[in-house]
């Protein structure tokens, strides 16, 4: 594994085409409760007979080792955080869909399915997606169960709220606090199973390679973070439950050390990426207020429920907000989609943002933001109630930008938040790499190539709790227990390698930080494969990424040793990763001259400007196979295949 | 702005620290503490030095990774966490004294960074209800009343950040264990476990080295999520009630 030198690539070969083997065929309202029923089982008494790896501690791994360890199974499980409590879910704001239908408006499972699979812009399976509205139920008697302190009315029962992208009221809540709620429940399952000496836990241990041996993925290298021991884990299964790459953009809302190291590190390892260009733009957060900018916070979408959207109507007015007479603003979304109006997808609510800013009519410093004014829902419910809605979300912004929300209007500008993109799974959620599962933000299954508000924690839990603990039992169930012997020469070789790369990355002393690449990676990313992408400004980054990354090899400088506590070394081989990624998302994105849900190529616009879907080239999801760093990747085709839900042009008008 | 951080360096667990000053200019208003730190690090790896190591993740004052005693007080002169703590708090010309938290049950692992994983083997002893996958009734079988829902959501909120035991002169962390006490015991769902939670719970929480409460309050204050001292006067009773039933 040579990190170093590599050239452009702009071009791929196509492979053979990759189909979901695991889905049972029929009625799509049965093909979960088929496939529950043909998974092998594994005698309660043999599975603590086998090992399963779960990587990340969030809603999907949390859920996961807390479920697979009551199952029976011994789990090792591992986080970089110190504690499996601070995983990323926990700063999921606005709520978590399930098509209860306690409000009796309409909804259904097939409702939540035909939502998702519309508002991901028909690029997701649809078993899948079935699947996960179907689970959504038993997820939130889960929760409760759990103890998990969701929202409620008077009478006792759960109180829901609306999200964009449907016309229902199907999203359960915490106040503006639900995914650290879900998580801790999820946290308190797992730390029952650590305590019981179910789960052996390794917080400060962060994954750095795959084990593959003979074709099945049988462990992982880890390095302790606080002792730097490079060590090996091996396993019957590994599951990546990982989260996303949002980070690769350096300014994200994900937090700061949320990294795609270990998807990255086992697609080198021959499990395919698919979509990586989806990503989502989340389009109500603060906008960056300098250069020392280090991470971009999101306000909840839920804001969106009571706050309205607006712009000056002239270009350039340099009024403050409250000065700005009612019909001299514009109210955009509501203007131009009057049947969702503030809550449209959050791809269009981004873009429409953009626009405005582009033409000139952006407000605050730079131009770069637009208002969320919640004047009217004052004046509608009075200021009591928004502070029980929204109060701990207002309090954050004042906190951050000094300016007090209840009276002036918040400044918001979309950034990036989520990924859709992620490691290939089958519908049991296993890669191409046998014995290698991912969940959770970290695969790319569920939300296409746009994620609806609330779907994020409803997919990490379903896939934890209830998907994963189910299909991974089948797999297990294939193949007998026991270990591969630590001496085997894949082992060696894996741990070989990843000593190699950091004391690489420890040995350059070059004159640059690893924040100063991170940074000009994420700012080309943005400008060119961001809200707009087109074919010259996607061509000029695949250009410039591998000069960049040359140039990180040779000019990187990392202090200290690899054997400590060495937070500079961790964020280098971070970006070191990122710096590949970024390629194939660069790729991904020209290869698929369509617009699409989170991908917005220019080229490919309606009249009005919505993105223009092309079905006849593009209904495939996009699985990339790894060569060679530089060296142009094989993409192999998931045809989608549509029998429920038929693609239309999605209209929020 | 420009201030001058006095922050304490530590190589590792068992070497010897100490408060070394450095510099900063080039501070705005709009920087949070921590992005303050960040452009200390930035100019420390070019000038061949170690940077300072913190700890830190979401950055939004959620995941309770970060935390610091800032000019003697636990994330600093505001009721938030380090890095939602925002540079217009000080002034030009401050002297800031940055320091890891101090509290016998949280070892300093390096320069900022303490190893709190005893909260963990708290909540490991208790701090769950037992509900296994799969085993749930419906959502709404038992509904639960508003307020006690209330009462376990703000008790919920804890973030686990350790600024209760840093900023308590006994290092005691009877307010994070009666946060997630209070939130479990109010609930219906939490009630069989009742007794055994909190016994378990405090019993960790002594083996663990954190100290004694005497009611100075400081926890409270310190607590960027606002856990009320009241917790603790519930903990009591619920210890008290639990340790009558088992006796």
């Amino acid at each position: 594994m040579s990190p170093k030198t590599s050239p452009a690539y702009a071009h791929y070969t196509e492979g053979e085409p990759v189909a979901d083997a695991a889905a049972p065929p029929g009625d799509i309202a049965e093909r979960w409760d088929r496939r529950r029923f043909t998974a092998r089982l594994v005698n309660p008494a043999n599975r603590r007979r086998y090992t399963v790896i779960v990587v990340g501690t969030g809603l999907a791994g949390g859920a996961a080792g807390a479920t697979l360890a009551e199952q029976g199974y011994r789990v090792v499980q591992f986080c970089y955080q110190d504690s499996p409590r601070r995983a990323h879910s926990i700063a999921a704001q606005g709520g978590i869909n399930a098509a209860k239908n306690y409000r009796n408006d309409g909804d259904s499972v097939h409702r939540l399915f035909y939502d998702t699979v519309k508002g991901g812009d028909f690029r997701a399976r649809e078993s899948n997606v079935r699947r996960l509205a179907q689970v959504s139920v038993e997820i939130i008697d889960q929760c409760v169960a759990q103890g998990v302190p969701f929202a409620r009315e008077y009478g006792g029962l759960l109180d829901t709220r609306s999200f964009g992208g449907v016309q229902v009221s199907r999203t359960f809540y915490a106040r503006g606090q639900t995914g650290q709620q879900l998580l801790l429940g999820a946290y308190q399952a797992l730390s029952r199973q650590i305590d019981a000496g179910n789960v052996e836990m390794h917080a400060r241990t962060e994954m750095l390679d795959l084990v593959v041996i003979d074709g099945r993925a049988r462990g992982i290298v880890a390095r302790d973070l606080v002792t730097g021991r490079i060590e090996t884990h091996l396993a019957d299964a590994v599951v990546l439950a990982t989260g996303g790459y949002g980070n690769v953009f350096h300014l994200s809302t994900n937090a700061k050390n949320s990294n795609a190291t270990a998807v990255w590190r086992a697609h080198r390892r021959g499990a395919y990426f698919a979509n990586p260009c989806f990503t989502q733009i989340h389009p109500t957060c603060i906008p960056r207020s300098g250069d020392h900018q280090s991470k971009l916070t999101l306000m909840s979408e839920s804001l969106r429920n009571d706050g309205r959207i607006w712009v000056p109507r002239a270009h350039g007015d340099a009024r403050p907000p409250n000065a700005i007479p009612e019909d001299e603003r514009d109210y955009y979304l509501e203007r131009l989609y009057p049947s969702f109006g503030n809550l449209v997808p959050r791809d269009i609510a981004s873009r429409a943002a953009k626009n405005v800013c582009d033409e000139g009519r952006g407000v605050g410093p730079g131009g770069q933001g637009v208002y969320l004014d919640f004047a009217d829902a004052v004046r509608r419910m009075g200021r009591a109630a928004v502070e029980e809605r929204y109060g701990n979300l207002f309090e954050m912004y004042e906190r951050i930008t000094a300016e007090d929300p209840y009276e002036v209007p918040m400044r918001i500008y979309p950034a990036i938040h989520y990924t859709m993109g992620g490691l290939w799974v089958d519908y049991d959620l296993q890669t191409t790499v046998p014995g290698l599962f991912a969940v959770g933000e970290a695969n790319f299954s569920d939300h296409g190539a746009n994620r609806l508000g609330a779907s994020a924690l409803m997919q990490g839990l379903a896939d934890g709790y209830f998907i994963l603990p189910a299909t991974l039992g089948d797999f297990l169930a294939r193949h007998r227990p026991g270990q591969v012997s630590p001496d085997h020469p894949a082992v060696a070789e894996a741990v070989a390698d990843t000593e190699d790369r950091l004391n690489l990355l420890l040995a350059v002393d070059g004159d640059r930080t690893p924040d100063s690449f991170h940074r000009e990676l994420g700012q080309l990313l943005w400008d060119e494969c961001g809200m707009a992408r087109t074919e010259p400004g996607l061509r000029k980054a695949l250009e410039r990424i591998p000069a960049l990354r040359d140039e990180f090899w040779r000019r990187i400088r990392v202090p200290g040793s690899g054997a400590e506590l060495n937070q500079s070394l961790e964020k280098a081989n971070r970006i070191a990763d990122y710096l590949e990624l970024a390629e194939l998302m660069c790729l991904d994105a020209l290869h698929r001259a369509e617009s699409c849900g989170g991908h917005f190529r220019a080229e490919s616009q309606t009249p009005d400007g919505e993105a223009a879907r092309d079905d006849e080239h593009f209904s495939y999801a996009a699985a990339w196979e790894f060569t060679a760093t530089g060296t142009a990747p094989v993409l192999h085709r998931e045809d989608l295949e549509f029998e429920y839900v038929i693609p239309t042009q999605r209209s929020y008008q | 702005m420009k201030v001058t951080l006095r922050v304490w360096r530590q190589p590792g667990p068992d070497a010897t620290g100490g408060m070394v000053p450095y510099e900063v200019d080039g501070v705005t208003p709009e920087m949070s503490f921590l992005e303050v730190l960040d452009t200390l690090n930035e100019r420390l790896i070019l000038a061949g030095d170690e940077p300072v190591a913190f700890d830190h993740d979401c950055r939004e004052g959620i995941c309770g990774a970060c935390g610091v005693v800032i000019n003697g007080r636990a994330h600093g002169p505001e009721r938030t966490t380090a890095c939602q703590l925002h540079m217009r708090a000080f002034a030009d010309g401050d002297v800031i004294d940055v320091e890891p938290w101090r509290a016998s049950a949280f070892p300093v692992v390096k320069d900022l960074v303490v190893d709190r994983s005893a909260f963990d083997r708290v909540i490991g002893a208790g701090g769950y209800i037992t509900a296994p996958t799969g085993s749930a009734p419906d959502a709404h079988a038992t509904p639960v009343p508003k307020p006690a829902a209330e009462t376990a959501f703000e008790h919920a909120e804890c973030i686990g950040c350790g600024a209760c035991v840093a900023a308590c002169p006994n290092g005691s962390a009877m307010l994070f264990t009666a946060a997630k006490v209070v939130h479990l015991n109010t609930l219906p769902q939490g009630a069989p476990e009742r007794e055994s939670r909190v016994l378990d719970m405090v019993g960790q929480m002594d083996a663990e080295g954190f100290g004694g409460c005497t009611n100075t309050g400081e926890c409270a204050v310190a607590c960027p999520k606002g856990i009320p001292l009241t917790a603790i006067s519930s903990l009591n009773r619920e210890f008290l009630r639990a340790a009558r039933k088992s006796a």
